[in-house]
């Protein structure tokens, strides 16, 4: 479970394992995404956010190494104080570390807020994302920072897109240090 | 030979064409099908709802139809009306998609159509208030693919833009004494529409080569898509990339930049058909 601030979201990672004969790929393993929210039942906007959870997760699990096999990925939000959907990425990438799972490169989510005076807010809290003109999130990929999903709220011009884009890719580089942290943290007690 | 190669190794066929810069139909890698778009109801023939447009996007055909309610506002924003976008794959267009509840794709599909109208803020709710937490419309706008050809969210994007351009909504007025509303259908007033946003979508192949409106067969082979929604000042209102292979911001960038002219083209397209209609 990943809890920046309040915001916090379990994450279960069950693979590969058999798959049903209707969603098996003969090539790469299938996998799927449920996100479940605090409240209530998943509607239309849990699964836009799973199908781009999911194809995050695709570009980086090599699938290839498992063909014919599901690969299930639940996330509960326990609560939200904002920046949900970075929390949700972060808790995917770090269960995919979890379960050992072959992974081309890892990702994390950086949530930008743009306030109505043009400053950048990185990690917004749910009032800082209320009163934001815009709000961007990305999943950087560890491999040179590349973009590997990016999801606007709100409109904002070119220049300060790529402006939150730099931020976040700067940003990056203290989540993947806290995901060497805990990995380091979980196997050295073992 | 040629079509044995496109059925059983569709990944170097399609690779030979990028090649040379070009895709099987033709096409250079930054050129758009050619789009078509009818509006209103002697066009479009849907006439009973109060605005439709009909965009075909080479082979992609989408309908949007928009029916206007009255209702209530809701408690907490007393001066705002609806929109209700829904996009709907059945099972005509594809053979991929089945009869039953709407599948991820369709879902995805409408959410990003709810975001675009927000983001952009195209229609404002408060445009849409008659009388302040009493009576206020409601636009469910229905896009339904009738032929899928891949690239359904710029499509959808038109067809909703140009079937809100089509509406008339007829002028409505509360009377005082009864407190009962009356609607006036010899009146008609068009919708305030304040953005024009126009989406470009983008297929990522091999993780370097971006080619603009994929085809159906171009998304399955694609690893990544990214979709971009620009409004008439330049303005991005939606940068839609659900995961797919890594891109760098330069590549953003001249994603971004084709997505501009792309609504330049657009724009002219959609004013020409309005004022083609105007006159009935």
């Amino acid at each position: 479970s990943v809890s920046p601030g309040d915001t916090s979201v379990l994450a279960g990672l069950y693979g590969p394992a058999e798959a049903k004969v209707s969603k098996e790929l003969p090539d790469r393993a299938a996998l799927e995404v449920l996100l479940r929210p605090k409240v209530g039942l998943p509607g239309v906007m849990e699964r836009s956010r799973e199908q781009l959870l999911r194809q995050t997760c695709e570009a980086v699990v090599l699938g290839v190494l498992h063909p014919r096999t599901a690969i299930t990925l639940v996330l509960q939000v326990l609560s939200d104080a904002g920046s949900l959907l970075s929390c949700c990425l972060n808790a995917a990438c770090m269960a995919l570390l979890d379960a050992g799972l072959p992974l081309a490169a890892l990702f994390c989510g950086v949530t930008c807020a743009l306030q109505a005076d043009g400053t950048i807010l990185l990690d917004p809290t749910a009032r800082q994302e209320q009163e934001a003109r815009a709000i961007l999130t990305f999943a950087i990929a560890s491999s040179e920072r590349k973009v590997l999903m990016a999801n606007t709220k709100g409109s904002c011009s070119v220049e300060e897109m790529q402006q939150c884009l730099a931020a976040a890719q700067h940003a990056a580089d203290t989540i993947f240090q806290f995901y060497r942290d805990s990995v380091r943290r979980r196997y050295s007690k073992s | 030979l040629s079509i044995c190669s496109r059925t059983v190794e569709p990944l170097e066929y399609y690779r030979r064409f990028l090649k040379e810069n070009c895709r099987p139909d033709g096409r250079e890698l930054g050129e758009f099908r050619t789009t078509t778009v009818n509006i209103g109801k002697c066009l479009c023939s849907i006439t009973t709802a109060d605005g439709s447009a009909l965009v075909k996007l080479g082979n992609t055909t989408v309908i949007c139809g928009v029916k206007a309610e009255l209702a209530a506002p809701a408690a907490d924003s007393a001066n705002k009306g609806y929109i209700v976008p829904n996009v709907e794959l059945p099972s005509l267009c594809a053979e991929r998609f089945r009869s039953g509840p709407p599948g991820e794709e369709a879902q995805a599909a409408s959410q990003f159509i709810a975001d675009v109208i927000e983001n952009s803020q195209m229609i404002v709710k408060e445009d849409l208030c008659i009388a302040s937490s009493k009576l206020a419309w409601v636009l469910y706008c229905d896009i339904i693919c009738l032929d899928y050809d891949g690239n359904l969210l710029d499509a959808s994007v038109f067809a909703l833009l140009a079937a809100l351009k089509n509406v008339q909504l007829p002028s409505v007025t509360i009377n005082e004494e009864t407190g009962l509303s009356e609607v006036n259908l010899k009146q008609k007033n068009p919708l305030i529409i304040r953005k024009h946003p126009v989406a470009t979508s983008f297929a990522v192949f091999d993780d370097t080569l971006l080619i603009v409106d994929p085809t159906a067969e171009e998304e399955d082979l694609a690893t990544g898509t990214v979709t971009i929604v620009t409004d008439e000042e330049g303005r991005l209102c939606s940068v839609h990339k659900p995961g797919g292979s890594p891109l760098t911001g330069a590549k953003l960038q001249d994603c971004i930049s084709r997505a501009i002219t792309r609504h330049k083209e657009v724009k002219k397209l959609i004013d020409k058909v309005i004022k083609s209609i105007t006159p009935k």
